[in-house]
Order: structure tokens, then sequence, then C-alpha cells
């Protein structure tokens, strides 16, 4: 213990290493892979996202022109924003929003 | 705790007397000193360790057979979730098989990329191990010390890969993403700071009154009975012998002129200076890795299915991951046999329990550093059932 004490001097008059989380919001590291969004506009229903996800998160309905994405299955691996070949999905800094339940987030494109 | 036969369950150890009772302690699957369910049953005599017989199962996701099941490629997310803190590892280790399987040529970058975050891995699971240990033997002040300086080494996984844990850089023939200039220059100056932390810590470990006393003698794992154990890694490093997968030079271990770290004291002492001294070895490999990383391609993309079998080994934190991999031409694989560095341990960690007292238990297990979700694959099988 006496050898740790220089650290815990230095520890006691400088600032804390944490945050208080729910009042301050850490600010998200350039580049964080976090959930995803569709832009329909682009989209065009080819399955590329579907094929490529690993963890099968994301069903695209070509007929009626529908995506289904699941964020509490996704990996945020970002496969899909790569071999998307529109360019139509983008990611965010959110990593998880909070949920009740499993949700299911549909994109659709507005006709 | 309950009286029971021991003629009744196989043991290890050569001081049960068939013919006593001895009491029976349970320990798991839910203790505070575990951070996953093992279950082990003590077989004490007042408060020494008779026996130790082990159960595990409580958390087996069946991995092996879903890595049947999938699209050879997406194994590659499947495997990276068998161990959280030595994911990227496994990521790369199941990448190597199917390229060698595939006869795919990785570029000298992309290796040397691999060598680097393999690395950063290792630093950031033994720094959590470290605090963990000091949690378990009660110095809370070195945990908290210790896990706030891990924090640089995820700050730099996020913002090389997105993640703090799960790098997903992982591809079939290279890398997915690359480091540049400026990102190298934060490499270097971040882990700068970290070795001047760790540095600032080195005292703590090598001459603490408080750690010699809880570690020192604890947990004696001889050298013959290591390697007739099959202990790997820092365990079997901790006791004098130089086995580390790493030595094979796979990746770019082989330029980086990588020398394993050995301790002769055979003790949960020497297993934990192991761990202290691979991580300062662990920023100089980084470092030495970017001095020598070429400028080229990071990707040689081959589609070819995975057609004849390979065996694999490679050096985890915890120590060598060995995979199987078989393939016979479709996008499924036929097999995938995955023995990781926790089961080759167990043995030696119930050989090294036995003879101690009951207040050394947290000590002795945590040395081995148990990661028991990636172990769940094995079954012990007692004799007489």
């Amino acid at each position: 213990m006496p050898k740790m004490l220089k650290e815990v001097i230095k520890n006691l008059l400088s600032p804390p290493a944490t945050v208080n989380y729910p009042f301050v919001k850490p600010t998200p590291v350039p580049g964080t892979r976090g959930a995803l969004n569709w832009d329909m506009s682009r989209c065009d229903q080819c399955q590329d996202c579907e094929r490529v996800c690993p963890s099968v998160a994301i069903k695209v309905y070509p007929e009626e022109k529908k995506i289904e994405y699941q964020p509490f299955k996704c990996l945020f691996c970002y496969l899909c924003i790569e071999n998307c070949m529109q360019q139509a999905i983008s990611g965010s800094d959110i990593v998880a929003e909070p949920a009740y339940t499993k949700i299911v987030k549909v994109f659709k494109t507005e006709t | 705790m309950k009286l029971i036969d021991v003629g009744d369950v196989i043991g290890m150890s050569e001081n049960v007397n068939t013919n006593k009772k001895y009491s029976v302690l349970p320990f798991g699957p839910q203790h505070p000193v575990l951070p996953e369910p093992i279950h082990l049953k003590f077989i004490v005599d007042e408060e020494k360790i008779i026996d130790v017989l082990p159960n595990l199962g409580y958390v087996h996701r069946g991995i092996e057979r879903g890595c049947e099941l999938n699209d050879y490629k997406r194994n590659i997310w499947l495997t990276e979730r068998i161990c959280g803190i030595c994911n990227y590892i496994h990521g790369a280790t199941y990448c190597a098989a199917i390229e060698k399987i595939t006869d795919t040529e990785v570029p000298v970058r992309a290796k040397y990329l691999r060598t680097i975050w393999g690395e950063l891995g290792r630093l950031q699971s033994h720094l959590l191990w470290l605090g963990l240990f000091a949690d378990a033997i009660g110095f809370e002040s070195l945990f908290m010390q210790i896990w706030r300086d891990r924090e640089i080494v995820l700050t730099l996984n996020e913002k090389t890969n997105g993640h703090r844990i799960h790098l997903a850089t992982n591809m079939i023939g290279g890398a997915r993403k690359d480091i540049d200039d400026s990102l190298e220059n934060e490499y270097k100056k971040d882990l700068n700071l970290l070795r001047k932390k760790m540095d600032a810590l080195k005292p703590v470990f090598y001459k603490d009154s408080a750690i010699k006393q809880k570690c020192e003698g604890k947990g004696i794992l001889s050298k013959n009975k290591a390697r007739f154990l099959g202990a790997t890694g820092p365990t079997i490093r901790g006791s004098g012998l130089k086995e580390d997968a790493r030595l094979t030079g796979y990746e770019a271990y082989g330029q980086l002129d990588f020398k394993p770290v050995v301790y002769e004291g055979e003790d949960s002492y020497s297993r934990m200076l192991v761990r202290f001294d691979e991580v300062l070895q662990s920023i100089d490999l980084i470092e030495k890795a970017f001095d020598q990383m070429p400028e080229g391609p990071i990707l040689n993309k081959n589609d070819k299915f995975p057609m004849g079998h390979t065996v694999i080994r490679t050096e985890q934190p915890r120590g060598e991951v060995f995979y199987y991999v078989e393939g016979n031409g479709t996008n499924k694989l036929t097999r995938c046999k995955i023995r990781t560095p926790t089961a080759s341990n167990i043995p030696a960690l119930i050989n090294m329990l036995i003879g101690y007292e009951v207040s050394d238990i947290p000590t002795i297990v945590h040395s081995i550093d148990p990661c028991i979700s990636c172990t769940e694959r094995i079954v012990y099988v007692r004799r007489n059932e």
C-alpha cells in the first residue's frame, strides 16, 4: 500500500476520470459505429444489405418497398454500409437507443 | 455444506482417503470473485482443500454448431463473439484458417495491422485482469487505477474502429480498416502515456508487501506438472517454461524479434508478473510494428469456397487458441473445432488448488485468468457413471 501512496495523492489533486453521466453526456469519438438509417429515396431494394448482414438484422421486402431493421440484433459492423452500392445507408453516433421492447424499425418508400 | 462419500466421484488428488467422509464447499456458479459462471465443488478437510470437482456448462452457446450452419463469411463475426475480451484474435485466427485453406495471400501491411490490434487486445485484456486480480485480493485503489489506465487502450480502439471492444476489422484476406499517419501518431502518443502510467505502478506490483503476502507461494504449479497438464499462456510461462505460440512467427511476429516473458516462481505471483511484463512488452511490440509496417494494400479478396481442412494456433492473452476448420467446397463448413486457452488451463487450476486453504481460492482461481464463456465446449466425464 505505501508504494501506491504517491499515485493516490496525485489522484486526489487531479479532476475525476469519470463523467457525471445522465447530466453530462460524453462526446462520442469521431467514427463511432452507431445505429443505422436508410435513405429510402436512394434505396433500390437490391437486398445486398440483407445478404451481407452477419446477424440477420435486416429484412428487405422489395415488393412493398420496405426495410425492417432490428437494432437489438445489429452488431454495428457496418458491412451493409460498405456494401450498399446506392449509398442509401448511413450510420450515427448513437450506439444503442434504449427501449422497453426489442423494437423493429421500419423504413418505407413513400408513394 | 453437506457430507458426501468421496469414493463416488473421481478426483485428481492422491490425498483423498476414500474411507473418510469430507465436507463439500460449493463455489459458484454465482460468486463475487468470478466474472463468469463456473461451479467448483471443493472437497475440504476443515480449511484444507483435498480435491476439486469442476462443473461447467452454464453458458454453453453452441457456437461450433453455429459455425457449421452459418455462411463461412458470417462466421468471422460469430467467432469474434466466443470471447468478449479476446474477440479480435478469435476472428483473426478464423480468417487465417480460411486463408490457409483457400491459399489466399495476405498483404504484408494487413499482417502488421493484425499484429497491432492483436497486441492491443492483449493489452486491454491484461489490464482488465490486473485490475480484477487487485480487486480479488482486496486492493481496491489499484483496481480503479488500472481500469482508468485501460481507458487509454479502449479509446484507441474506438478511434480506429468505432467500438471500444469489438473491433470488427477482420476480413478473410486482410483487414477492413487502415491506420493512417495521424492515427499512428496518436497511437504512439497514447501508448507512451500508458507506458509512463505502468512504470509508475511497477513498484506496486514488484515490491508491495500486501500483494506479495497474498500471492507468493500460493498455487504452485511445477514445471513438470504444467507440461503434463497442458497449461498454456501466462500460466505455463509463470512456471518457467518458454511456451508461446507467437514464437512460431505467425502474422508479423517473426519480424519483431519476439521473446516470451518467463518467470521461474511457479506461483500466483509469477503468473501476475508475467502478465504485468507482457503489458510493457505489448507496448514495445506495437511500436516496433509501427516502425516496420510497410505501405501497401490491406485486403486481398478471394471468394473461393473453403475445400479441405487445416489446423491453426495463435496466442491469446490467456494462452494458446486452437482452430480446426474443415470445408467441403460449399459456402458452409463441415466442422469448426475451437479449443480456447482456459479449457487447457482448468486441469492445471485444479491441481494448483489442492493442498491450499479456502482463503487462497480467489487468488489461485484468478491467477489462470479464467474465461469461462469461451471454454463452454468441453465435458468432464465421471468415471463411474
